[in-house]
């Protein structure tokens, strides 16, 4: 309840969170919604000694149409893009995936640059961005750096950033006419978190899927794409048979660690994937 | 005015609730205000080598360190509640210390507590206490506890065996298995869980030394309990130079019955720092130092005749006492269920024994039904897995095996085969109002149906009966309470009319303060607003035992209404007098006092002015009209009733949903419908979180995994469905207001009721038992496990 004493400095531009980064180096940790810092902190799992906290910073929340993508400000909160006309027309993936998070409080509050920069492995935005094919932007003193998402998530709360950089920005293409996409949880019943969550994007053309990509976040310790599934229906068409036959090599992949904990062993976690891989590929199939 | 006994008032005090106006303890703040942290122990199971206190000591803003040496010589926590041994032994009662001085027992036992200018401060000085620990190896399961070997939590205490106890005739339950036509048995375990109540535990101390008196505020369900045991037992104060106030408490479910280290520590502290000692439970505190509830590990048999009726009844469970005894703790596996196993069932031969064991775990006590839901769950598990295997169908088989209808009156209580006398009963009333809420035959056709589309839809019953309001004192003291369980009340009336109660229970969410004063203003005929309902504070209220066990309004309830009849009654001599007519002339209704056939009267606010100011008053009479009452009850009181949960399980992912649920409930006559609903749908929801989500796990190092809310699942709306609660009337024959106790139905119906809901679901699979709660982890492994064999 009562965190570590810590130092708290509201930045008013991102240069100048910036600085404040290089001058407190490990010491300090960025604060937007909170949703994801608070708790540990008080836990005193996290005890920075410095929290700059950049959620006032203006310019970090818009949901903007570029042409060839949506550009999404780090600093949007869930219930922004969770009912974005914008993005409902254009990418409903992500809008879903907000829709499941938390409840309305955490969704009023949470930021998806604050939840993707921290990378909880049963966090639903993972899947969503590798399923979208997101690119994310990265602000240092230097300027900016775009990494593709599949490059994003390293480990376990771990991404790509550098700790003097800040995620200001995730750019989401377009979906055409013939693609379709959904977002499936599995929640546990007390964090609300996902056990298993499947995001799915998928492209027909003369009716075979001819892009398909799914990811799951919740089975392993990063969010992951399932090529097995992808694969094994890429030119095929979207039928119950297919999706059965391609569900059923979800989460097989022998790299993948296997989440596993009092809730859900491996095993359980492991079927569930394929059950929701099935149930958001037919949720898909039914909306073409 | 008018009639106000069974009128659905609104909260009075939701006001202040959901206006956020209410004083908590933690709302309190006092001149010269320390803060409290308490160091807690990170292992089940360490000898403490040594504590230096000198970093923490110099931490900013610390005024003092306290550790177990410092309180070696100050009693440790009592238990309020003596149960012997089948060979007469008594019990074994290791010392509860408020700090630990040798070994600590669970994770979270008290280990120091360090006084600081803020809170912060404290518990930043806490991390600068250096403490090194022996850590030994634990036990957390009771029933590896009393395997020879196991690890001691008490060295005094052979196989952690703190006590064993039976009741029910052996032998005849013994034959009566030996000639029984079919016998069902199940072992489970009746999870722990985690009482959770919205308010953290808090406490503050105070110590004003120019008149050498303590006072102690804290988030307790009964202050004069709290300051019974902590003066004559713990510290040694005179009780008169105490006083413990509860103001309002946000929910306790029997977690804050009991008497707690901190409560004890910042009064006794408060004199030695000499400023005031605030310490509020942190939630992860909460979830560690909160006694635990259930945590049975049970086996439990039933014997049938061909035609399905129940002809014996067998149950051995081991309890879980947890690292100590908590205040209540073996009344809970013993009086509180070994005497309710009777159920509904007009059973002919029951036995059950206990064996309560100390593990290194949190202590464990009364959470809501207390004893009452494991006794439940275990028959009507066993009551429907009969029906299942005897091909009868769940609602017939206890409808052949009802205690058939008694009212307590004109037929006599029904002596059951485990000590009780239940008052009044009418359970088949219950069973047939719920199944024509639920409308049975369609549901069964429409599972029939369901079951062709290869969906799983269940019903689960539960036919429960519940003791509240446990009394007399005679008869729980020759039980080993070390307490009476009277309740108490003092009815002032003001010189103009407006009435003051004050009532030794205790409200924490259950509306004393409404149904209190709606008894009063219905006896008085006043109008409700004119009433206020005191309570909490040991300087403001007579010697009351507080609330829990459903007991306020059957116990506390009937106390006032006494006292009422006694303010009736010399407001009646008052009348005549001023009326100049003969008492039995009058007669009292809506306030007033009228003189039969005329149109002679008094008003009650006449009367109460005259009592004040006694110029013309019955000659010899004292002046004033306030009446103190203590009320033991003749019994306890029975609500009963039927639950039908109606679910559907994915098996595909083993989630359950709950699609119905219906309740009627009979818990004598009603004050306030909409509070006994409240009650009733709070109940069932967390009798749910046991079926379906709630448990509090340890590892086998002892620490438990569960211990936040985002491991320890309580219900939510959108695990929920919208209740259907009906009830039937069965007036308790005892009590003044025929009422019986509402507050811990839900749960003791409802965990049975889903769990047999679910297995009835799953049956077409081969499924005959689930272990709780139900996670769909479980349920998917099981119905795994059936479809592999």
């Amino acid at each position: 309840m009562y965190p570590a004493p810590f130092e708290y400095h509201r930045a008013r531009s991102v240069d100048e969170a910036l600085s404040l980064l290089s001058q407190y180096g490990e010491a300090a940790k960025l604060i937007a919604g909170g949703h994801s810092l608070l708790p540990m902190m008080k836990l005193r799992l996290a005890t920075p000694a410095h929290v700059i906290d950049i959620r006032t910073i203006q310019g970090l929340q818009y949901i903007e149409d570029r042409g060839d993508y949506i550009a999404i400000g780090a600093g949007t909160p869930h219930a922004m893009i969770e009912q974005s006309e914008l993005l409902r027309a254009k990418m409903p993936l992500l809008s879903q995936a907000a829709a499941v998070i938390g409840d309305p409080q955490i969704r009023n509050m949470g930021t998806i640059g604050g939840s993707l920069a921290h990378a909880d492995p049963a966090a639903d935005y993972p899947a969503a961005v590798l399923a979208a094919e997101a690119q994310l932007v990265a602000t240092g003193e230097s300027g900016e750096r775009v990494i593709p998402v599949e490059e994003f998530f390293v480990d376990l709360f771990q991404t790509d950033l550098d700790e003097r950089e800040i995620l200001t920005e995730i750019r989401v293409p377009a979906i055409s006419e013939n693609t379709r996409c959904a977002y499936r949880k599995f929640p546990h019943p007390a964090s609300r978190f996902a056990v298993v969550g499947c995001a799915a994007v998928v492209t027909m053309e003369n009716n075979r899927c001819s892009d398909v990509r799914i990811a799951f976040t919740g089975v392993a310790s990063t969010a992951f794409r399932d090529t097995g599934v992808e694969d094994a229906l890429k030119a095929q068409p979207l039928t119950s048979q297919s999706i059965e036959k391609a569900a059923a090599l979800a989460a097989e992949n022998d790299e993948l660690e296997i989440m596993e904990d009092h809730f859900a062993t491996e095993d359980y976690r492991r079927h569930l994937a394929k059950v929701f891989a099935r149930r958001t590929l037919n949720q898909i199939a039914s909306a073409f | 005015m008018g009639k106000l006994i069974g009128e659905a008032v609104r909260r009075v005090e939701d006001r202040r609730f959901i206006t956020g106006k209410a004083t908590y303890t933690d709302d309190i703040k006092l001149p010269g205000m320390t803060y409290a942290y308490i160091v807690r122990s990170p292992y089940a199971h360490a000898r403490i080598q040594q504590i230096d206190t000198s970093r923490a000591q110099a931490a900013p803003g610390v005024i003092a360190v306290f550790t177990g040496e410092d309180v070696k010589d100050v009693n440790g926590l009592p238990c309020g509640w003596q149960v012997n041994f089948r060979n007469g032994d008594t019990m074994k009662e290791p010392k509860h210390p408020l700090l630990v001085a040798d070994k600590v027992r669970h994770v979270g036992d008290n280990v120091a507590m360090i006084v600081a200018e803020s809170r912060e401060q404290a518990k930043d000085a806490a991390e600068l206490l250096d403490i090194e620990y022996e850590v030994l190896d634990a036990v957390t399961d009771p029933a590896k506890a009393i395997e020879e070997g196991a690890p001691l939590v008490h060295e005094d205490v052979p196989r952690n065996i703190c006590f064993d106890w039976e009741i029910g005739d052996k032998a005849k339950t013994d034959k009566a298995f030996a000639d029984a036509d079919h016998v069902v048995s199940l072992e489970f375990r009746n999870q722990r869980l985690v009482p959770n109540a919205i308010e953290p535990r808090s406490a503050i101390g105070v110590y004003d030394a120019a008149r050498d008196k303590y006072t102690l505020y804290t988030s307790s369900q009964n202050p004069h309990l709290i300051r019974l045991l902590l003066c004559a037992f713990v510290l040694g104060i005179p009780e008169h130079k105490v006083r413990v106030v509860s103001p309002d408490v946000g929910g306790g479910f029997g977690s804050k019955i009991f008497h707690y280290a901190e409560e004890a520590l910042v009064t006794w502290a408060a004199r030695q720092v000499g400023r005031p000692i605030k310490w509020t439970a942190e939630r992860s505190e909460s979830f560690v130092t909160d006694a635990h509830g259930r945590d049975h590990v049970t086996r439990a048999e039933m014997a049938f005749d061909k035609k399905g009726k129940i002809v014996g009844l067998r149950v051995s469970t081991v309890a879980n006492m947890g690292a100590y005894l908590s205040t209540f703790a073996p009344a809970i596996p013993t009086y509180l269920h070994g005497t309710l196993l009777q159920g509904v069932y007009d059973t002919p031969a029951i036995y059950c024994e206990i064996t309560a064991v100390f593990t290194h775990t949190t202590p464990v006590d009364a959470y809501r039904g207390a004893g009452r839901p494991e006794a439940t769950y275990l028959l009507e598990r066993l009551v429907d897995t009969g029906a299942r295997e005897l091909g009868m169908d769940p609602a017939e088989i206890r409808r052949i095996n009802f205690i058939p209808p008694f009212d307590g009156v004109k037929q006599p209580g029904y002596q059951t085969q485990v000590a009780l006398q239940y008052d009044s009963g009418n359970y088949e009333a219950t069973l047939n109002r719920a199944l024509e809420i639920i409308g049975y035959h369609q549901l069964r056709h429409e599972q029939e149906e369901a079951r062709k589309q290869g969906r799983y839809l269940g019903i689960g019953f539960s036919t429960y009966i519940e003791a509240c309001g446990i009394a007399p004192s005679a008869v729980v003291g020759a039980l080993g309470a070390r307490a009476g369980l009277y309740e108490s009340s003092v009815v002032r009336v003001q010189p103009t009319g407006k009435v003051t109660v004050y009532t030794g229970s205790h409200a924490h969410g259950q509306g004393h303060e409404t149904t209190f004063a709606q008894i009063v203003a219905d006896t008085l005929g006043v109008p409700l607003e004119d009433v206020e309902v005191v309570h909490g504070d040991t300087e403001a209220v007579p010697f009351g035992m507080g609330t829990y066990g459903s007991r306020s309004l059957a116990v506390g309830g009937s106390a006032l209404r006494k006292g009422l009849d006694k303010v009736i009654e010399k407001g009646t001599k008052i009348a005549a007098h001023l009326l100049e007519a003969a008492e039995e002339d009058l007669e009292f209704a809506d306030g007033e006092w009228t003189v039969k056939g005329t149109d002679k009267k008094i008003t009650f606010g006449e009367v109460a002015l005259a009592a004040y100011v006694p110029h013309n008053f019955p000659e010899g009479m004292e002046p004033g009209l306030e009446f103190s009452t203590f009320y033991d009850p003749a019994n306890f009181t029975f609500p009963f009733g039927t639950h039908i949960a109606v679910v559907e399980v994915d098996p595909e992912t083993g989630k359950v949903t709950l699609k119905r649920y219906v309740a009627v409930d009979d818990v004598g006559t009603v004050i306030n419908p909409l509070i006994v609903d409240g009650q009733v749908h709070g109940g069932i929801a967390q009798g749910i979180g046991q079926a379906l989500l709630e448990e509090a796990v340890y590892d086998e190092n002892g620490e438990l995994l569960a211990s936040s809310f985002l491991e320890y699942a309580i219900p939510r709306a959108d695990d929920l469905v919208s209740f259907e609660v009906d009830r039937t009337v069965t007036p308790c024959p005892h009590n003044p207001l025929g009422v019986k106790g509402a507050g811990e139905t839900g749960t003791i119906a409802s965990t049975a009721a889903v769990v047999n809901a679910v297995i009835d679901a799953l049956a077409p699979l081969g499924i005959k038992d689930l272990q709780m709660p139900l996670t769909p982890q479980r349920v998917w492994q099981a119905i795994q496990q059936v479809q592999a064999s």
